[in-house]
């Protein structure tokens, strides 16, 4: 499909990470082993089909009535102390970070794990206005030494094999070539990590769930490091896309129970922070101050997407990668998206369909997604439902629009479809190397089917009693 | 019963020893069976393909073809489902029409347990001489969208259709798979515009299969079998591929 910048589509990125099959295998086997471990955590629940099925209903209510909630949080937030700032995109986003930073006086910050600002490119941005940025989720961390993207949302480098670390510490942290075991290169990334923390005064968190009701937020970790930054920091900036908000605190007993079994298999993640108010001295003064960037980016137009609206539900838990059997096997980085894998390919044409008219292909429609997602987000109906739009749109090349139509007109007509049947047939029966050839995609790994001399209707009508 | 006989399109022209054996296992339980001479396709490639605007035609001709019907019946999960989900008719009439064929089309393994309810399927069938091996590939359409039977990923009681119809063949042997409901990775358009994913889902598909010592894989839907064939006589393997069908009337 074309694309205006220089970056392989899902099906050649795909290609190319099947190069090398020992380590497919090893992809597919270790995400499959998450999946094992979710489906194992979900079967500890008697009621886990109930409680999906409460989320989603609490998450179809906050798209229902996201005007009402948002304001209710916005208005209990200020009440708190918080400063909210509202992001019409990716750009006022950043921007509104970078002045965060600039009125504190710093060029540097620390970033516990956010899809958020990956997909708003913030990185990127606040590098090139002479601002450090130090990842501290450590998967991050990895990928952000290497110059890489994440290449799934809850795993940022499960792409890379021990080795990869030991070779990335080796050149960045300055550990033992060649060394691979896991202790002792998590302790080198602890003791680097650590001085960050000390030495930062602005730290930046996603938000899991916001809560209209209390105007507080919850950052869910496993390795605590949004905490180690933002305790340790004068100033937390926390992002979060607006559909992050549910009405009450109570519901946070719904989505923490599914987040993490969904996720890791883990019944909860490590540390589930809650942050309510800035923090006080003894003296009872507040001595941080908390920005909260609500961020559109796009949101608004997905929720007024009839058939798309409710991707909005996700809770970012990547079980739906997790499942996936083409994720598995083409790598979170073949998505060229900041959400990789089946969630992503729904979100994605919403932000830039010319981009992106590839990733609702990327899928057998199998529906595995659909039906591990704890909170019931249609997934594989709405790839199917992107990929009408695209085509209809004419983002699909022209050679297959001429192609699909020659083939609708083909099969819409008896007569076209039975002698088309009879002269493939034919040609497959009596000169095989026409389409057993390299330019036959099905052809390069996999056998034709037998050709028989006769259709089943051929055979059908010769049969006495059907005369 | 009243059955209209629906055959995939490519199952008429690359399988029909499948379509016999269905038209076979459907008489045999005592349906009146017909096959609508002016069948083509149900459409489902170019829907997938992101052209479902260029499928009215195939809607038409499918609605002329089996409205008559009391069941409309198909060794397909996949073009059964399509049809289910996305038959409609061009003006109001052919709408009805199109909504009571979405109600009354039936894959063929379903159509047998829940309609016909049968239960003594072994008695009506030649006998098999030695027992064999059997691999049930679960098709995915046929799986999570038309619920022959439970799926992985919901924690809620297992059952299988398939499975039901299988358990009354003697000598057949189900294996247990090390990924029961994986996709083999045909996907349609799928299989060839991403070549290198497919073969690759495929490949290990028929490795997991191959694990569990298997003589022969079935499932419901020819196009998974087609894909993982492919793949098998790719290696010069000797384990058989057959639908459903073909098992049911013992026709290997």
């Amino acid at each position: 499909m074309s694309h205006p910048q220089n970056r392989l589509d899902h099906p050649e990125a795909a290609a190319v990470f099947n190069k090398d099959e020992a380590r497919v295998d090893w992809h597919d086997e270790t995400l499959w082993f998450v999946r094992s471990k979710r489906d194992r955590a979900a079967a500890q629940i008697p009621e886990w089909e109930s409680l999906r099925e409460a989320a989603s209903q609490i998450k179809n209510h906050v798209l229902s009535n996201m005007h009402d909630l948002l304001t209710e949080f916005e208005t209990k937030a200020i009440q708190n102390g918080i400063t909210v700032h509202w992001a019409a995109d990716a750009a006022e986003h950043n921007k509104i970070i970078l002045s965060i930073l600039q009125a504190a006086k710093t060029k540097q910050m620390v970033k516990s794990k956010s899809m958020l600002t990956e997909e708003c490119g913030l990185n990127e941005y606040l590098v090139e206005h002479g601002i450090e940025v130090i990842d501290s989720d450590l998967g991050e961390r990895i990928v952000q030494m290497r110059g890489e993207k994440p290449s799934h949302i809850v795993l940022p480098a499960i792409h890379l094999k021990k080795s990869d670390v030991g070779d990335t510490f080796h050149k960045h942290l300055g550990t033992t070539a060649g060394a691979t075991d896991p202790q002792y290169l998590t302790e080198a990334a602890r003791q680097h990590l650590r001085e960050t923390f000390l030495t930062r005064t602005v730290a930046l968190t996603g938000v899991n769930f916001a809560i209209a009701e209390t105007g507080g937020f919850v950052v869910c970790t496993n390795e605590g490091n949004a905490d180690m930054g933002v305790h340790l920091a004068d100033v937390h900036i926390a992002s979060m896309g607006f559909e992050k908000i549910i009405p009450k605190a109570e519901h946070l007993g719904v989505f923490l129970r599914l987040l993490a079994r969904s996720a890791t298999g883990q019944p909860i993640t490590t540390f589930s922070s809650h942050f309510h108010k800035p923090r006080k001295s003894r003296s009872g003064r507040p001595d941080q101050q908390i920005h909260l960037v609500i961020v559109d980016n796009g949101r608004s137009r997905q929720l007024g997407r009839a058939d798309f609206r409710n991707s909005l539900k996700c809770i970012r838990c990547a079980a739906c990668l997790n499942t996936c059997p083409v994720y598995r096997r083409s790598g979170g980085h073949s998505y060229h998206s900041a959400i990789a894998g089946p969630i992503g390919s729904i979100l994605a044409p919403n932000l830039d369909m010319r981009q992106n008219a590839d990733l609702p292909f990327a899928s057998t429609l199998c529906g595995s997604c659909t039906n591990v997602c704890p909170v019931k987000i249609d997934i594989h109906e709405q790839l199917y439902k992107w990929r009408q739009v695209l085509m209809r749109d004419g983002h699909g090349p022209a050679t297959k629009t001429v192609a699909m139509k020659t083939m609708a007109t083909v099969l819409e007509s008896p007569r076209l479809y039975r002698m088309a049947g009879s002269v493939g047939r034919g040609v497959l029966r009596f000169t095989p190397a026409l389409i057993e050839n390299g330019l036959n995609p099905w052809y390069t790994q996999r056998e034709m089917p037998t050709a028989p001399a006769e259709s089943f209707r051929d055979w059908y009508v010769k049969q006495p009693k059907h005369e | 019963m009243n059955v209209g006989l629906f055959i995939p399109c490519y199952v008429d022209q690359f399988y029909p020893h499948v379509a016999i054996a269905t038209l076979r296992v459907l008489e045999a339980v005592g349906c009146t069976v017909r096959y609508p001479l002016n069948q083509t396709c149900c459409g489902q490639p170019m829907a997938n393909s992101g052209y479902a605007h260029l499928t009215g035609g195939c809607d038409e001709n499918f609605i002329r073809n089996f409205a008559d019907y009391e069941y409309i019946v198909s060794p397909s999960g996949s073009c059964t489902l399509h049809i289910k989900q996305h038959l409609h008719g061009e003006n109001a009439t052919h709408e009805t029409a199109a909504t009571a064929i979405r109600s009354r089309v039936y894959e063929l393994t379903e159509f047998l347990t829940d309609v016909v309810k049968v239960t003594d399927l072994g008695t009506l069938m030649p006998k098999r001489t030695a027992p064999i091996r059997v691999g049930l590939h679960q098709s995915c359409h046929g799986q999570r969208g038309l619920h022959l039977s439970q799926m992985s990923e919901l924690m809620a009681p297992p059952f299988s259709k398939p499975v039901q119809l299988l358990k009354q063949i003697e000598g057949i042997d189900l294996v247990t798979l090390d990924r029961p409901d994986e996709c083999c990775g045909f996907g349609g358009t799928f299989c060839v515009t991403e070549e290198a994913v497919s073969a690759k889902m495929g490949k290990d598909r028929v490795a997991d299969h191959l694990r569990q010592g298997v003589d022969c894989i079935t499932g419901v839907d020819v196009s998974c079998l087609m894909h993982m064939e492919g793949i098998l006589k790719r290696t010069g393997s000797s384990v058989k591929v057959k639908h459903i069908a073909e098992l049911l009337t013992n026709t290997l």
